[in-house]
């Protein structure tokens, strides 16, 4: 989780990814923002994120982005 | 019934149906909404109605198959070795990438030839007599079908939800064409996904008092945007646009941002009878509209303007070109060179380039359109590039972003960027919208203002007057829309001699001031023509 927080607040540092759960709905999160964080989660954890999971519960929180990356390492 | 705001729709066709509708049990309900969604078509595109018909048998069948394909896989993966499993699925996914792509070219193919052949020819013919070539493409228009633009998009976006497993393929062929057909949205949209709307369309609930009088408010509300405000601007704008050279700059500004009101209250009016007359049924339509004037960039407007096709172009255009294999080595590359928020810009820029030049051509066969799509991607390229530089200027001179002032500059500076690209957009051809630009800025003049001369062009002063006092409603009711306050809600909860008088009123403004009858032509449904 800490490495995630970490690519997060490279990515914009200006959000509590403790507490925010609107990262995409509240726009804290753009299309932009996405690609990078899809590729750093994509360097730092092996895994390939498939389109079809890039949904807005997947991303609105730290929490929801974690668990999609512990389902995409089991896969 | 060319338009949704006719009184043969709204008067005849849809109570009719309405009623038929109620009057059944479920499965004869399925039976009226399907039939009079190919009645509606058959009356505006005649025998064209075959290429709906078309459509719908290739997607159905097609889903099928991508489903078939899915499940010889998973039957394949049963009891498979892990390191044998990767292989398996690699080999069906090729399977399923080559169906997917038979139906994209074949789908998109039907779309290109009826749209854009004209286009296409008339471009090569000019480069064909440039290079002293003795060739010659037919430009013959081929007559397309009502909504081809958003019934192509909304069948291949339900092969991308099967391609990708998020919907399981519909083995109900009724079902299936019932979602792509639904009479209030094949016009003009909203482009709906499967997952939202085909399973409550086939539910076909009975129709209530709250979703008849609900739904009601809402097509009322639609018809005085359309009526009152896009029909009675008709008369200026027309004009102008018809003939731009015997207007001064700052009549032709005011066109610009006339056309935009124009086209606001004529795309979002249709789409509150489109969502209401859906509404009487019982079925949620999403939304197209949410406040766009109100938006601080144009990212942030194209996320509130036409907001079906945005999540469309987004969802299968943008993230599948994004996260294509060369794009992610670009993103790793750069994000490792030049930094977080540069890095992704590259491969989002060839994104961003895909989605808005599609976004330009699929509005219409014309340079205007492409320009006017790829005037937007370089307002939102620019708008990223510049963000950190814009940001630190912000902290530095230690100004508010959200602040009163900076936002009513923002909403103001957005404003005018969009009015500079409708003008694009409406020009009747790119050179056209140049020299309409050139004389705007190079020409501009208060003179026909000051003189009283702009109420000699269409509208008199009367007009201006119920153009602005409808307008103003319209941005009354969007501002409390943003700040959350559920009005339809909360005029139901009022006593019902106030409610009906709101109604009555509401019905009396729209035939009162009503831009109708002898001396008025009612714009054209703007979207259907695309």
């Amino acid at each position: 989780m800490e490495q995630l927080i970490e690519i997060l607040e490279e990515i914009n540092p200006e959000v509590d990814y403790e507490t925010c759960d609107d990262l995409v709905d509240g726009h804290y999160l753009t299309s932009l923002m996405i690609i990078s964080l899809i590729a750093g989660i994509e360097d730092e954890f092996d895994v390939t994120v498939p389109t079809v999971e890039i949904v807005p519960e997947n991303f609105n929180s730290a929490e929801a982005i974690w668990a999609l990356i512990q389902r995409l390492m089991e896969e | 019934m060319y338009s949704y705001c006719s009184v043969v729709f709204l008067g005849v066709f849809l109570p009719l149906t309405v009623a038929l509708y109620q009057a059944l049990p479920q499965k004869g309900r399925r039976v009226v909404l399907l039939a009079a969604s190919y009645v509606f078509f058959w009356i505006l595109s005649g025998k064209l109605l075959l290429y709906l018909l078309f459509s719908t048998l290739s997607v159905h069948h097609i889903g099928l198959w991508l489903s078939l394909l899915a499940n010889e896989r998973d039957a394949a993966l049963q009891g498979v070795e892990r390191s044998e499993r990767k292989a398996i699925k690699q080999q069906y996914l090729h399977k399923q990438r080559m169906v997917m792509g038979f139906a994209v070219v074949l789908h998109i193919g039907i779309l290109v030839a009826v749209k854009y052949t004209a286009f296409f020819g008339w471009n090569l013919n000019n480069l064909f007599e440039v290079l002293h070539l003795p060739l010659r493409l037919s430009t013959v228009k081929i007559l397309a079908p009502i909504g081809i633009s958003f019934y192509t998009l909304q069948a291949l976006s339900y092969l991308f939800d099967v391609y990708r497993g998020s919907v399981p393929a519909d083995r109900n062929l009724f079902r299936l064409a019932l979602f792509l057909s639904f009479f209030p949205q094949i016009m003009e949209g909203p482009i709906c996904r499967y997952s939202d709307t085909a399973q409550a369309l086939w539910e076909c609930p009975s129709v209530s008092y709250r979703s008849l009088t609900f739904g009601a408010q809402r097509i009322l509300y639609g018809v005085m945007k359309k009526v009152v405000v896009a029909d009675r601007l008709n008369a200026f704008i027309k004009p102008v646009f018809a003939d731009y050279a015997q207007y001064d700059g700052g009549v032709i500004a005011l066109a610009a941002v006339g056309y935009t009101c124009q086209l606001y209250m004529e795309f979002s009016g249709t789409m509150d009878i489109v969502i209401g007359a859906a509404e009487i049924f019982g079925i949620r339509l999403p939304e197209n509209f949410r406040q766009p004037f109100f938006s601080k960039s144009i990212s942030e407007f194209w996320k509130r303007w036409h907001i079906t096709l945005g999540t469309w172009f987004r969802d299968y255009i943008f993230y599948p070109v994004t996260l294509s294999k060369p794009l992610k080595k670009l993103t790793t590359w750069g994000r490792k060179r030049l930094g977080n928020h540069f890095g992704p810009l590259l491969a989002g820029a060839v994104a961003l380039f895909c989605v808005w030049f599609s976004n330009g051509i699929w509005h219409g066969a014309g340079w205007n359109y492409i320009f006017f799509g790829i005037y937007h991607f370089v307002l939102i390229l620019l708008g990223n590039v510049f963000e950190p530089f814009v940001h630190k200027t912000y902290e530095k001179l230690r100004l508010r972003r959200n602040g009163a002032v900076c936002t009513g500059l923002r909403i103001l500076k957005t404003g005018v960027l969009v009015c500079i690209g409708e003008l694009f957009f409406r020009a009747p051809e790119l050179g056209i919208g140049m020299k309409m630009f050139g004389r705007m800025v190079g020409s501009f003049s208060l003179s026909s203002f000051k003189s009283g001369k702009i109420f000699e062009m269409g509208m008199d002063r009367q007009d201006f007057i119920i153009v602005g006092v409808t307008v103003a409603i319209v941005f009354l009711f969007g501002v409390l829309k943003e700040r959350g306050v559920q009005i339809r809600q909360r005029t139901a909860e009022k006593p019902t001699v106030l409610r009906w008088a709101l109604y009555y009123a509401l019905i009396l403004f729209v035939i009162v001031f009503g831009a109708y009858g002898p001396g008025y032509i009612p714009v054209d449904p703007i979207y259907a023509n695309f």
